[in-house]
């Protein structure tokens, strides 16, 4: 029987919430390699046990499943509305497997929604037209809350930081999430940025950055030296996995420049835990979703 | 590897020092951001933990049967609990924290005031930390809070964790964010 959309989705939910991507695992067992402490070998140990724990019986890699974002591309024409309400129908099941936590709270009155759902809201959807698609690609991240709370923006130019309108201050800026962040994000982290926009698009393309594998660089020159010097120094400031110490802080940064105002000069920074969990999947859709 | 168990002694809380690596065994109950709230407002706490441990953990609880069947389970960032920590230690007789990231100066001094110790568990581990929860013996809050800020009682075994800090006013986290901070400040004066 041909699968549904529906349960398209729910079998990349599954598979995203319980499957670390191949490329963190190897940074995580480099990192194992490289450890300088036993407190630093026994958190990457523990990582990697959790990992194939994980994968092998289909639960969650961490507790906390995260906000689900799904960012679809599409063909011209596809009724989006069929697709969210493919996503929410999804995750009301994912939800009741298991496979995700009771993890959605009404802001106002505090009482927790317990099918991760409301609809037209939760989850996040993003869409994109692609004039040359014939297929429907979705990517899911799920990103949770220890990580997103280390997330910050700053404006340049920022004088307690030294940090002015160029790469340099952006660098500051960069080093310095890392350095906030500690161990409360679930270090080794990785950065994904976007300099420039506004404040609500640099949040956007920033968490749109953790997407890209960790092997990736950014096709500007500029931003690919930027995103292999702060990764650098960041590994040189010794706050290790889960801030415990050590010598691996951060597993990637990622780094995209949009346009800007002149006025306003972003630097946009989506902290995210070792558990990034991403995964892209081509829908089939049977003639499209029209 | 030193073995700790419940109900947690005073001496063996005081006999442990930061960065000693740890096994928790026996019951731990779970507190988090709405259960400290209660607590602070004046809620009176369900369970016994004189001499317990509190874990600041939401699980991914799975109704299976007449019970629970934890699916996944570790520490969320204890700082948010800061405000309320130390006035919980002494109300409730805890010996053993829980979490991840480390904790303020007031939690610092309540641990060495009143014999308490903060232990990091390793943070997202869900699938390695619900293979240590033995078995689900209560839950409380369940309506109030909703399964993942609920208040759970488990029996455990063998629950990895690290020193973070100890009942000498010894703080892993604190050194690693002062030596950090130094090597910050010295990448700030490198050339761009």
């Amino acid at each position: 029987m041909k699968q549904t959309i529906t349960d398209q989705l729910a079998d990349l939910i599954r598979l995203n919430t319980s499957s670390l991507p191949d490329d963190i695992e190897r940074a995580l067992t480099t990192a194992r390699e490289e450890a300088s402490s036993p407190a630093e070998a026994q958190v990457l140990d523990a990582l990697l046990e959790n990992a194939r724990l994980a994968r092998d019986g289909a639960t969650p890699v961490c507790q906390d499943t995260g906000t689900l974002t799904f960012f679809f591309s599409v063909p011209p024409r596809t009724d989006v509305d069929a697709l969210r309400k493919a996503a929410e129908d999804a995750i009301v099941r994912a939800t009741a497997n298991g496979w995700l936590r009771r993890n959605t709270i009404d802001t106002l009155t505090g009482a927790s929604i317990d099918t991760n759902v409301l609809p037209g809201e939760m989850p996040v959807c993003h869409f994109r037209t692609d004039p040359a698609a014939k297929t429907v690609t979705v990517s899911l991240i799920q990103k949770g809350g220890g990580s997103e709370n280390m997330s910050r923006q700053f404006s340049l130019p920022d004088t307690t930081l030294g940090a002015g309108r160029d790469l340099d201050g952006v660098r500051r800026c960069l080093l310095r999430a890392a350095w906030e962040a500690q161990g409360y994000g679930c270090a080794p982290g990785i950065l994904g940025v976007c300099i420039g926009g506004d404040r609500a698009e640099g949040y956007l393309v920033a968490k749109e950055q953790l997407l890209r594998p960790l092997d990736d660089h950014s096709p500007t020159p500029d931003l690919s030296s930027l995103e292999h010097r702060v990764l650098r120094e960041a590994n040189s400031l010794g706050i290790g996995p889960m801030g415990l110490g050590g010598r691996t802080t951060l597993l990637g940064v990622k780094i995209a420049a949009r346009l800007r105002l002149p006025a306003s000069y972003f630097v946009t920074v989506a902290y995210c835990c070792w558990a990034c969990r991403r995964h892209t999947a081509t829908l089939e859709t049977e003639g499209g979703v029209s | 590897m030193i073995e700790l168990r419940y109900p947690f002694t005073e001496t063996a809380v005081r006999a442990l020092r930061a960065g000693d690596v740890v096994r928790v065994s026996g019951r731990v109950c779970t507190g988090r951001d709405r259960f400290h709230k209660f607590l602070a407002d004046g809620g009176t706490c369900p369970v016994d933990l004189r001499d317990g441990a509190l874990f600041h953990c939401g699980p991914v609880a799975v109704p299976e049967g007449d019970g629970w069947r934890i699916a996944a389970a570790g520490p969320t960032t204890s700082i948010r609990e800061e405000p309320y920590e130390a006035a919980t230690i002494e109300r409730l007789g805890l010996r053993v924290l829980i979490g991840k990231g480390g904790m303020g100066a007031d939690t610092l001094e309540a641990c060495r005031r009143f014999g308490c110790v903060y232990l990091q568990a390793v943070g997202g581990a869900a699938a390695l930390t619900a293979q240590r929860i033995k078995r689900v013996i209560g839950v409380h809050f369940l309506q109030a809070f909703g399964a993942t800020e609920a208040c759970w009682e488990w029996e455990v075994e063998g629950l990895e964790a690290v020193v973070g800090m100890d009942a000498h006013g010894e703080d892993l986290f604190a050194r690693v964010r002062e030596a950090s901070a130094a090597r910050l400040e010295a990448l700030g004066k490198e050339e761009a």
